[in-house]
């Protein structure tokens, strides 16, 4: 238990000592900004179309973090000290991605309400809205585990991982949407509730498995 | 009987006569079903001769998915059992299945022009078509990008288990999706019960790709162990 936190206090403070943690936050906004801009500022158009697109935002700004996620636990010989460690792999993977959820998860989930607001969302819908991007960028991370592990290799990977972990983001791309657009709030959030504990059980053990061969 | 396999030279004695056999079994099939499919079955009474875009259509939407359900089953060997072969049969299979995810899509969308009024539907079934040809991009460009070929084997094996849980959950998940989306406007093929004229053809298509499937996996495993040992020659060149 104690490599878990050792591990998640780690990432924490370097995602949070290095401001890493809040470029992302400045990206989902930015993105979303644009949103408008391509639309048009029509209410009416913007209240149907534009809250789902909060989701769009979210996963870019989740992709944009996952290339360097492991490339420098590979590059500085980390990595080597996981794979000696006694805890296992998947439980280290476990905390990075916990952490990662803490430091990047949450805080899109929580800018989420304004900008799905900003998006002509109505105000009631967005405590659903934060709670379905809180399971959502779980998914989103558990997933993303395993396409930034099959790539940590890969030099300039980015493109390749967008690629590899984008038909993963689908299903929570589909019922976060629903969430937002206010259809089938109930049902939705519970299998975003299942696509997060889905990703969560599989995501930490697939990237282990992946690092375990390119470590030597 | 796959472990008869795992020696490459014993492989490569049996598919060098059945990869040729199996693209012969193809070109007999495909000579009788395209004719019978176009010409001598009959056409749809809604549809008219458009619905004959189905044998060249249907057959590809189901080999692309039995394709990447082998290459599931090809991986799987490949990371429980380490079999050598595996992972050249998981690496053969993917631009096939590409290919064919591929003139599914298109195909489709031709289909669609004339009967359904529009290029593109963003019907359960297309989008999770979609989804599968980008999973075989992606496992493709992963093998691409991996330099050393036995890490780049096992990553794509990864990433293949992994895609195959995606999947059905991606299918599962746009059904719902379209269904929430759009009243149940859409004309679907499988709908009503296929008239046994039109089956006929159909299934000799779909013997047809299948043939075909094996055919060039084949001869794709030959040229990948061609290959290694050609660099395995010239590595024991350079160290002499």
């Amino acid at each position: 238990m104690s490599a878990f936190r050792a591990t998640f206090q780690r990432e924490l403070l370097l995602l949070w000592a290095g401001g890493g943690a809040l470029a992302p936050l400045g990206y989902f906004l930015g993105a979303t900004m644009l949103v408008p801009l391509a639309m048009g500022p029509d209410r009416a158009l913007l209240a149907v179309a534009g809250p789902p697109l909060v989701w769009i935002a979210a996963a870019l700004a989740v992709l944009a973090m996952l290339e360097r996620l492991f490339q420098a636990d590979l590059e500085d010989g980390s990595l080597d000290q996981m794979l000696l460690s006694r805890a296992p792999l998947e439980l280290i993977m476990f905390a990075k991605g916990a952490a990662l959820w803490c430091a990047i998860g949450l805080p899109l989930a929580i800018a989420g309400a304004p900008a799905a607001i900003a998006l002509q969302a109505p105000v009631e819908r967005a405590a659903m809205i934060v709670v379905s991007l809180a399971l959502g960028t779980a998914a989103f991370i558990g997933v993303g585990l395993v396409g930034a592990a099959v790539t940590a290799s890969v030099k300039r990977g980015g493109v390749l991982i967008a690629l590899i972990v984008l038909p993963l983001f689908a299903p929570p791309i589909i019922f976060g949407a629903s969430v937002a657009a206010g259809q089938d709030v109930g049902a939705a959030i519970s299998i975003l509730a299942g696509c997060a504990l889905g990703a969560a059980a599989i995501g930490p053990v697939a990237a282990a498995a992946a690092l375990r061969l390119q470590a030597e | 009987m796959f472990s008869a396999f795992a020696n490459p030279a014993r492989f490569m004695a049996f598919s060098a006569g059945a990869a040729p056999a199996l693209f012969v079994g193809a070109l007999i099939l495909f000579a009788t079903g395209i004719p019978w499919a176009l010409f001598y079955s009959p056409a749809d009474y809604q549809m008219g001769d458009t619905a004959r875009i189905m044998y060249v259509h249907v057959p590809a939407a189901w080999w692309s998915m039995g394709v990447y359900a082998f290459m599931t089953g090809a991986s799987f060997v490949s990371l429980v059992w380490r079999h050598v072969l595996a992972d050249v049969a998981a690496r053969a299979a993917a631009p096939v299945g590409a290919v064919f995810a591929a003139i599914c899509l298109i195909t489709g969308s031709l289909w669609g022009a004339p009967t359904w009024g529009t290029w593109w539907e963003w019907d359960g079934r297309m989008t999770s078509m979609l989804v599968l040809f980008i999973t075989y991009l992606g496992y493709l460009a992963l093998w691409a990008a991996v330099e050393d070929e036995e890490k780049a084997a096992r990553l794509a094996a990864i990433l293949c288990l992994v895609g195959a849980i995606n999947l059905p959950i991606v299918k599962f998940s746009v059904d719902w999706w379209s269904t929430l989306h759009q009243p149940a406007s859409i004309m679907r093929s499988g709908g009503s019960a296929i008239h046994p004229e039109m089956l006929g053809p159909l299934l000799t298509m779909a013997g047809a790709y299948l043939l075909l499937f094996g055919a060039l996996t084949l001869m794709n495993m030959r040229s990948a162990i061609h290959r290694r040992r050609v660099e395995n020659a010239r590595l024991r060149g350079a160290q002499a």
